[in-house]
């Protein structure tokens, strides 16, 4: 058994001597070292995790916004026209659109790039895309590590998209400072699937497709959605449970495990914003409600796309929103809640690994599987026979003296 | 210390390049790739070489396969091969070209850096052997 010998926070990773060369290309703006650190981190490759270690210091530049939405919703043509009117005023954008890929295969058809129309030929769009790989639970780490390659590149602004089909999907953008959920119109039921997770995770709602039949009718309802979202919790109470638990406790295993299930509760109330109001749409009963000057209400905005449509009043909600997340100090709960969360994933993964090699050793998991089968054991005992020896090594390591 | 999988994938682009807007080819062999477990990319119609050249390097490709039935291969892939290498990218890129291309201008591309020509009625396994075979090592 690998036992912590030595202290939690001695050591960072250390670097190769080509990964530390990739990493100084690629922060003095090395195209090819950006994307090859992008592969590395995709791929897991030994040593990785000392790039994205050495990378950390120099990222908190850009801006990250998540878009998420229904298949077909206009997600890839909307981050198209994003990034060119993010260009138009000088940003540099990086774009980490994220596909699924086959259970059976693993192989992808990565889409995205092709509505990617109006930034061909422009490096200063840096477009990425990326497959779901059955990593589990481990595709909003390669993501969030993306994007870090990319803000330590110096990118303005990162745009990091996914189908929000999941809660792997949802964990991808929640990885993001400000979110927007697409809809498209006469979608009655997309609304209704939003319901569950999606809702509570939108900064920004945008119906896109707005030129469509039935495009007020969602706006309606959207409205009325986040209408009752702020009624329906209480204030900033819900933002106790995120990060407010883990920075006091510092061990936070259970309460913050369960806040960070829920992005920002703290949406509810009324806000200082009233020039998101793009198409007029909803806009005084959105913003009306409440006079904290403390909380967020998701704006509910219009686009086309194709067009072009909406699309500068999109960008004047994300920049409302981040001026929003900085002036509240909103910015630095949602940091530390990130961070949180991806140092519980990345303990949960190596924890997961050491018992998966356990398994291995003790004649894998099908074996396993056989003998509870002929009930010469139960799953219980197994979970117990494996991890216990990794508890005696933390029991160890946390006592300081052995006793075994 | 890190018990971690590597999860490496074949990551190709399927490029259409030039004034060619014949892409059934490109569809079916994009399928066919993510088929057999490759992540492919699909550059849509009408690139230009550059537009080609940026996909790769930002994309990291493994394999670049061009399809181009216009007949202008011999003005388009050296582009795109010159501007792999001005990013450094040519050397652990696969470049494969597959289309109507004539003997005589097979030699040449090859010549130029081209890994492999494919002409119509290859069979699929033929291409998807080849790529595994000689797709570049990468640290």
């Amino acid at each position: 058994m690998a036992g912590p010998d030595e202290p939690a926070f001695a050591d960072a990773p250390t670097l190769s001597d080509d990964d530390a060369a990739l990493v100084e290309d690629l922060l003095s703006g090395s195209h090819r070292a950006l994307a090859r650190v992008i592969t590395k981190i995709e791929n897991r490759t030994p040593g990785y995790r000392a790039i994205v270690s050495a990378l950390h210091e120099h990222t908190g530049g850009a801006d990250v916004i998540g878009i998420t939405g229904s298949p077909g919703a206009g997600k890839s043509t909307l981050v198209d026209k994003l990034a060119a009117a993010y260009r138009d005023r000088g940003d540099t954008v990086g774009v980490i659109a994220v596909d699924p890929s086959s259970p059976y295969t693993g192989g992808a058809v990565l889409g995205d790039r092709i509505r990617m129309g109006s930034n061909v030929g422009d490096m200063d769009v840096f477009f990425r895309s990326m497959s779901a790989r059955g990593q589990l639970g481990g595709l909003s780490t390669a993501t969030a590590d993306a994007v870090k390659a990319l803000d330590a590149f110096g990118k303005d602004v990162v745009v990091l998209e996914t189908v929000g089909a999941g809660q792997n999907e949802v964990d991808v953008v929640r990885t993001a400072d400000t979110v927007a959920v697409l809809v498209q119109p006469g979608s009655g039921d997309d609304v209704q699937t939003l319901k569950a997770g999606i809702l509570e995770i939108g900064d920004v709602f945008v119906v896109n497709k707005a030129d469509m039949d039935g495009a007020q009718r969602t706006v309606a309802e959207l409205e009325e959605m986040v209408h009752r979202r702020e009624g329906g919790t209480t204030g900033r109470g819900a933002g106790h449970h995120g990060a407010a638990s883990m920075a006091s406790t510092g061990r936070g295993d259970s309460a913050a495990g369960h806040g960070d299930g829920h992005h920002d509760g703290d949406h509810a109330g009324g806000s200082e914003h009233g020039e998101s109001d793009a198409h007029g749409a909803g806009d005084s009963d959105a913003h009306g409600a409440g006079n904290s000057d403390e909380s967020w209400t998701p704006d509910v905005l219009e686009t086309v796309a194709n067009s072009g449509e909406g699309v500068a009043a999109l960008i004047e909600a994300f920049d409302a929103h981040a001026a929003y997340l900085r002036e509240s100090g909103e910015i630095e709960t949602t940091q530390r809640r990130r961070y949180a969360a991806e140092i519980r994933t990345l303990v949960r993964a190596d924890v997961g690994a050491l018992a998966t090699a356990e398994i291995e050793r003790r004649g894998g998991i099908e074996r396993l599987a056989e003998r509870v089968r002929d009930r010469e054991t139960d799953p219980y005992a197994v979970a117990e026979a494996i991890v216990g020896p990794i508890a005696d090594c933390v029991d160890e390591a946390g006592d300081g003296d052995r006793d075994d | 210390m890190s018990a971690e999988q590597q999860e490496r994938a074949v990551r190709c682009l399927v490029a259409k390049v030039g004034l060619d807007g014949h892409d059934r080819g490109a569809h079916v062999i994009a399928r066919a790739f993510r088929d057999a477990g490759f992540e492919v990319v699909y550059s849509g119609l009408h690139r230009a070489p550059e537009d080609i050249v940026q996909a790769a390097v930002q994309e990291d490709v493994d394999v670049l396969g061009i399809s181009i039935l216009s007949g202008a291969h011999n003005t388009l892939i050296p582009k795109v091969i010159e501007g792999l290498k001005e990013y450094d990218a040519f050397d652990d890129t696969l470049v494969l070209v597959g289309g109507i291309i004539p003997d005589e201008d097979e030699a040449d591309l090859k010549e130029q850096g081209v890994a492999e020509v494919f002409g119509p009625g290859t069979p699929m396994e033929e291409t998807i052997e080849f790529i595994r075979n000689n797709v570049p090592e990468r640290a």
